[in-house]
């Protein structure tokens, strides 16, 4: 089996690569007729294709159509495996609430870093866009988020940052999270200034600044 | 409504909701002395070179016209017919003015052809759709008649009326009658492309016929044509132009066709502009090593999956 275990594991990682949800799904229900376990498909399989999107991403080869359709492959083969994963017990990486500010309704950039949180094996809460301070409030009390990010795509709605943060603060809420801002015009400078513990440009250095942070190493 | 085209091996939609056809209109001697010495003296290589090239370059489709004077235009479009149809799989467009060398060259087809042309001339219509008919074929109609070639839309848009319910009446369906605007030069015409415009809108709003164009001719007469066909030829896909007989070699038209059709929603996940954006950059030539490594990979090169770290999950 471990031979074949590592040819389905290749052709699983490849298919997602290149966003063919079709053959994803079909080597997802073999590999687990063959016995591999769930979590193995995810974390041996999916993941690493989803980080490899993600790099490519980041580095300027590949295009926002291309990150769109290798998660929507690895969520067909998501929904499969989820069902199996939970019944292990196995715990998502962490949990992560996302959210477009209130005035604001862009919504790709932060689709896009669900995808690579999710890729990396977090569990991922979007709170949609235009999101009222109220609201995010309300998410970490419901979710009790490792980390809330915050997106924004104009100048004249990153002030709201801070506005949420001071909001926060002021329901002893600031310090029950970990709180990444981000969005286009968004600095690393302006999110320190803004009262957050964290900015990141992309998905991907977003999964690798939280994961350094929750000192997750796999 | 889609109008489709064959060849023994592939098939072509033309349609509004399909990618952007392009017709490649090189294998024409007019204007061409060289390839229409060659073609009189029976020499093809130069017809098969420049098929090839077509379709390396895009060219979903081929027009292949063999209107050398003074030659046997029905036996050189036949054997021209046989000469592309042995190099390339697309199915072509058969372009001449001459009944009887439409007649040879579909005689001589493989496949359902697209005949190229018919007026909007009763003598015209009387002789060449039953011809159409015939072999079963699609035919594109030019919209001008007895009177000329007019200025205004409506009186293009009543040909092009005319030639519809004419081929309907020999039993050809709409869906394999392509209109061609008729692209004047806008160097002599000053609302030539605006005309157009209305023309191809009308036609596939009102008429819901398929759009043929020979575009090149827009920009007739005027300095950087390339840049003047490549925005008209976006505008012209935009107001519903179904396919066009282009020359596919020019990259700056290519490119362009290809950015209407990702505009439009007709290149699912942006795929074949993002295909042609990697080819293009592998296209350029080699910078200086210090250069190269700074540049962005011109297409993902082959990636293995890690394999996992003793330690980590499962």
């Amino acid at each position: 089996m471990s031979e074949r275990r590592e040819e389905l594991l290749d052709e699983l990682y490849n298919h997602t690569l290149n966003g063919e949800a079709e053959p994803v799904v079909a080597l997802t229900h073999e590999a687990l007729a063959l016995g591999i376990p769930a979590v193995e498909v995810l974390f041996d399989g999916l993941i690493p294709a989803l980080e490899e999107v993600g790099r490519l991403f980041e580095e300027g080869t590949y295009f926002v159509p291309e990150m769109i359709i290798a998660a929507k492959a690895m969520r067909a083969a998501m929904t499969i495996l989820q069902p199996l994963i939970a019944q292990t017990g196995a715990k998502p990486l962490g949990v992560f609430v996302m959210g477009t500010v209130k005035g604001d309704i862009h919504d790709i950039g932060k689709d896009l870093c669900n995808i690579m949180l999710e890729g990396a094996g977090f569990k991922v809460i979007d709170i949609g866009v235009n999101v009222a301070p109220e609201a995010f409030a309300n998410a970490i009390r419901t979710h009790h988020p490792d980390a809330l990010g915050m997106s924004a795509f104009l100048t004249t709605t990153m002030p709201m940052f801070k506005v949420n943060i001071d909001y926060l603060t002021s329901l002893g809420l600031r310090d029950q999270t970990l709180i990444y801002v981000g969005g286009a015009p968004v600095t690393a400078e302006y999110a320190q200034k803004a009262g957050a513990d964290g900015y990141a440009p992309n998905g991907s250095a977003l999964v690798r600044d939280l994961k350094a942070r929750l000192k997750i190493t796999a | 409504m889609n109008t489709r085209l064959t060849s023994p091996t592939q098939a072509v939609l033309i349609g509004p909701d399909q990618p952007f056809i392009i017709i490649g209109e090189r294998i024409n001697p007019t204007g061409r002395k060289l390839l229409a010495a060659e073609m009189a003296a029976g020499n093809f290589e130069r017809v098969r070179k420049d098929a090839l090239a077509q379709v390396a370059a895009g060219a979903q489709m081929l027009d292949v016209n063999a209107g050398v004077a003074l030659a046997d235009e029905p036996a050189l479009l036949a054997e021209a017919v046989r000469v592309v149809q042995s190099v390339t799989a697309v199915p072509l467009s058969l372009d001449s003015s001459v009944v009887a060398a439409l007649a040879a060259g579909l005689a001589a087809y493989q496949g359902k052809a697209l005949v190229n042309s018919v007026t909007g001339e009763d003598e015209r219509l009387d002789t060449v759709l039953p011809l159409v008919a015939q072999h079963g074929a699609a035919v594109i109609g030019v919209a001008n008649d007895e009177t000329g070639i007019s200025e205004d839309p409506a009186v293009r848009f009543a040909v092009a009326q005319k030639i519809v319910a004419r081929a309907e009446s020999f039993g050809i369906p709409r869906a394999d009658v392509l209109i061609d605007p008729l692209a004047m030069p806008i160097g002599a015409v000053r609302y030539a492309g605006a005309a157009l415009l209305t023309l191809v809108r009308r036609l596939h709003e009102e008429l819901g016929v398929n759009t043929c164009c020979g575009a090149s001719n827009i920009s007739f007469g005027l300095p950087d044509r390339a840049g003047l066909n490549a925005a008209f030829a976006a505008m012209a896909i935009g107001a519903g132009l179904t396919s066009a007989i282009i020359n596919p070699l020019e990259p700056d038209v290519r490119r362009s066709i290809q950015a209407a059709d990702a505009l439009l929603g007709h290149d699912e996940n942006c795929a074949r502009w993002i295909a042609a954006a990697r080819e293009r950059v592998a296209a350029q030539p080699a910078a200086p090593a210090s250069a190269q490594a700074a540049a962005p990979a011109a297409a993902p090169a082959p990636r293995s999956r890690p394999r996992p770290r003793p330690g980590s999950a499962g």
